[in-house]
């Protein structure tokens, strides 16, 4: 079948766009809270005064002329990160890993100029990658050193870990992982694979790649069966603890974890997408509806982690992860 | 919930006001629903002619009344060196031509152009109650006629109605009894029937009124008018043909006069008569309507887009569509879930496609962007900033459909001139933002989007472009409030989109296999 019975969609809780923009964004989220999540620079400042481990800022680009100084910024650091600050949907995200000289390297290997650097930064300036088209800022942060944990599980990039928080309960959450195919970026319809992962253990439930379903990396030909994300308590944490400092009622927050510096936030997302429910084969909507039963949100972030982790772990007696069963179980 | 009674608030107002306005419109104003309503326009024409003794002359004529059944468009009097009035009495509306001296064969012209409209037509209600009609004289033989025939025609009915049609049959029968042909015979005229019919009514008590009207019939010439009786029963006036007793004003019948006055009154000529000719012309019942409550002076009418100079008048046929174009986006967004490039420029499409037609347009389009995607490509080598690469791309797009129109005017293809009517900076949108998302997303979500885009238009398109829609969009504007509701309505759906039972197909078949 190619399409899916609305009612079926129905029993399992699956929320769609029109639901989420309604019932979620437009409820929970005040619009004028918005700024401080889509310009990142605020957000890492409102991070950083919460205490919460953020990359750290190695520069910023506000004005066009500033641009010439761009090599003399970027000259102590062999490693770097260049985003729009007013961006969305990993868009304008340059990633450089290596820097020879005049030579700048992606993580595929492809060397840049330094002026193509440079336009990039002008793209972004002029609004490139801005919502609406506004004129933008660059944020130069430091790389991410990708955990030997997720070594086997990603190409050329940095998996991140996506928790969607309402209330400041976390209700569902997704790893990540960048492929060949989506250019080591962990954007989801470019290609990378999203693993659904259990609020209660940090195991992955199953994985999706283009919507359809996948046992193993596709690069790295390796099982999501065994894995388990490590520091997973302090990543709900992390993300729970995101409701106090933005007041966003629903938001999805992206974790990362630093071989060097562990659990850190790197962005946060006042509209986070639905995608989160097909790679937890889930519908948000049982989850949304217990946490808007609860009368008075708990002040204390442990106390909601353990809410949400007992509310929501995996009943692996009802349903059997799909990863631990063979192919032959399918229909 | 109390947001949400308010807004079905507002719909429910909406909705009552958009649509209660367009059935005023239809109903009270006339104005047809349809685009293809066709309505006949008579035009008559009576000539007046007679034979003037050099005397003063003054020529008074008799003017059909206004009734809520037909719509007089126009009238006109012409009688060259004749002085002209129009006179209004209780007995109804004469026209007056005047002049001092004339001698010889003279002709007035009355002209008049109407249409009929299909109203409940209300009969007339009579003013107040018709005086008890004077007992006729009648001689003896006669009288003993008349009443041993009222005697037969009473007998053989139940109330006013039933007699007077009893009467005329009676009296129009084929084989006449002794009685009746002392009464009528064949060589009596029409008048002497309206007369004796009217008597014999007054005999018996009934008021009635000899009515004169014209059958309306295309390409007569010459024509006279018919007469009818009017009978006053209850509390209005019933109209009897004299020659079948049918009651009630046939269709496509003008009532000219009411009552006992002249027709015609000629002092200081002779040999005076009176001829109608009858042209029918075949009009749209919305050009009638229009042109009629703008010489009425309509509020509705008067404060609305009919008011405007035809020029903006054209361009507001334009605007009023866009509301269309804007609801078939919201359906195809929120219910469909079609992703298009940038939330309205399908609309700006479909706009751009009606002045090209739809082949062409899709032609041109593909063309210009197919272009403009390529030339953007090596721009992008050229390393410029983003606001002066956009700038070159307006001027690349504007150069790509100049050399369309160029190309396609030598090749003596006509339709590929209207490349114009796209508008330039959409398209140089288009097409920088088609080739940002190719470079970040591939050229799959590019067709995707592309052809979203596309596809909105052409359906969008196919709704704008349809006869009925644009003829209610222009003459209906109070039907944007009932899109305005709609559009309300869609803004609350929170279900499924298409395109999501698609989305998350995977997901059912996990849970069916989870069930076991």
């Amino acid at each position: 079948m190619l399409l899916a019975s609305v009612k079926k969609l129905r029993s399992f809780g699956i929320i769609g766009m029109n639901q989420r923009n309604f019932g979620l964004i437009s409820r929970y989220n005040p619009r004028h809270l918005y700024p401080l999540v889509d310009d990142k620079l605020k957000t890492k400042l409102l991070a950083q005064k919460a205490g919460i481990t953020v990359p750290k800022l190695l520069g910023t680009v506000q004005y066009q002329h500033d641009v010439r100084l761009l090599k003399e910024v970027l000259r102590p650091y062999d490693q770097f990160v260049i985003k729009p600050v007013k961006g969305s949907g990993g868009k304008g995200i340059l990633v450089i890993t290596e820097h020879d000289h005049n030579l700048y390297f992606k993580p595929s290997g492809d060397a840049m100029q330094l002026e193509d650097i440079e336009r990039h930064v002008s793209d972004i300036l002029s609004g490139l990658h801005s919502l609406g088209g506004k004129p933008d800022t660059v944020m130069i942060e430091s790389l991410i050193q990708l955990d030997p944990v997720f070594s086997d599980f990603s190409y050329e990039g940095i998996p991140d870990i996506r928790i969607i928080v309402l209330r400041g309960y976390p209700i569902m959450s997704m790893l990540r992982l960048t492929t060949h195919a989506s250019d080591g970026k962990a954007n989801l319809h470019q290609g990378a694979v999203g693993v659904g992962i259990d609020i209660a253990t940090g195991r992955a439930l199953h994985a999706v790649q283009y919507g359809e379903s996948v046992t193993q990396h596709p690069d790295t030909r390796k099982t999501f069966a065994e894995l388990i994300v490590p520091h997973w308590d302090k990543l709900l944490q992390l993300a729970a603890a995101c409701y106090e400092m933005t007041g966003l009622g629903y938001l999805g927050a992206d974790l990362v974890l630093d071989r060097d510096q562990g659990p850190m936030i790197i962005e946060l997302n006042a509209r986070p997408g639905l995608a989160i429910q097909v790679a937890n084969r889930a519908g948000l909507a049982p989850r949304v509806a217990v946490i808007e039963a609860i009368k008075t949100v708990d002040p204390d972030v442990t106390a909601r982690v353990a809410f949400s982790k007992q509310q929501f772990a995996f009943d692996s007696d009802v349903h059997p992860p799909r990863l631990l069963r063979t192919r032959s179980d399918d229909v | 919930m109390f947001a949400k009674l308010r807004l079905y608030s507002v719909v429910f107002l909406l909705l009552a006001f958009g649509i209660g306005l367009t059935l005023y419109k239809h109903f009270a104003l006339g104005f047809p629903l349809s685009p293809d309503d066709k309505k006949s326009l008579w035009t008559i024409e009576a000539r007046i002619d007679f034979v003037a003794r050099g005397d003063p002359v003054i020529v008074s004529f008799a003017l059909p009344p206004q009734t809520p059944s037909v719509v007089f468009m126009e009238e006109d009097f012409a009688s060259s060196d004749y002085g002209f009035s129009e006179m209004t009495s209780p007995a109804g509306r004469r026209a007056q031509w005047s002049k001092r001296t004339a001698s010889g064969p003279q002709t007035a012209y009355y002209r008049l152009s109407m249409y009929e409209i299909d109203r409940l037509a209300h009969p007339p209600v009579a003013a107040d109650l018709p005086p008890e009609p004077e007992k006729p004289e009648f001689d003896e033989v006669l009288k003993t006629a008349a009443t041993t025939l009222l005697d037969q025609v009473r007998s053989r009915s139940a109330n006013t109605e039933t007699f007077t049609r009893e009467l005329i049959t009676t009296l129009n029968s084929k084989a006449p009894s002794q009685n009746l042909s002392l009464l009528i015979n064949e060589q009596s005229t029409e008048d002497y029937k309206t007369h004796l019919i009217i008597n014999l009514l007054a005999l018996e008590g009934i008021s009635a009124r000899i009515v004169r009207g014209l059958y309306l019939e295309d390409g007569r010439r010459r024509q006279s008018l018919s007469n009818f009786v009017e009978v006053y029963i209850g509390n209005e006036w019933l109209l009897f043909n004299q020659n079948t007793g049918k009651s009630g004003k046939p269709k496509k019948f003008l009532i000219w006069q009411r009552g006992d006055q002249s027709l015609l009154d000629v002092v200081g000529g002779k040999n005076s008569q009176i001829s109608f000719s009858i042209i029918r012309n075949v009009y749209s019942t919305r050009d009638l309507v229009v042109h009629d409550q703008m010489n009425k002076q309509a509020d509705t009418i008067d404060f609305s887009i009919y008011s405007l100079p035809i020029e903006q008048q054209n361009a507001f046929k334009m605007i009023l569509l866009l509301p269309i174009g804007a609801l078939i986006v919201v359906i195809m967004r929120l219910l469909i879930g079609i992703r298009t490039s940038g939330t309205f420029m399908p609309i700006l499409i479909a706009l751009a496609l009606i002045q090209t037609t739809l082949l062409t347009g899709i032609l041109i389009f593909l063309t210009v962007v197919g272009t403009g995607l390529l030339i953007r490509s090596y721009l992008s080598r050229l390393n410029l900033l983003f606001v002066a690469r956009i700038s070159a791309v307006i001027i690349v797009v504007i150069v790509i459909m100049a050399s369309i129109s160029i190309i396609s005017n030598k090749l003596g293809i006509d339709q590929a001139i209207t490349v114009t009517f796209f508008p330039m900076i959409i398209l140089s949108w288009t097409i920088e933002r088609m080739s940002v998302l190719w470079e970040e997303d591939g050229p799959r979500e590019v067709f995707i989007q592309g052809g979203g885009s596309l596809l909105t238009a052409v359906i969008a398109y196919i709704f704008m472009t349809n006869r009925t829609i644009e003829y209610l969009t222009f003459n209906f504007p109070e039907l944007m409030l009932v899109n305005l509701a709609l559009i309300l309505i869609l803004g609350q759906y929170t279900g499924y989109r298409l395109s999501e039972l698609y989305r998350f197909h995977a997901l059912e078949r996990r849970n069916v296999a989870g069930k076991r």
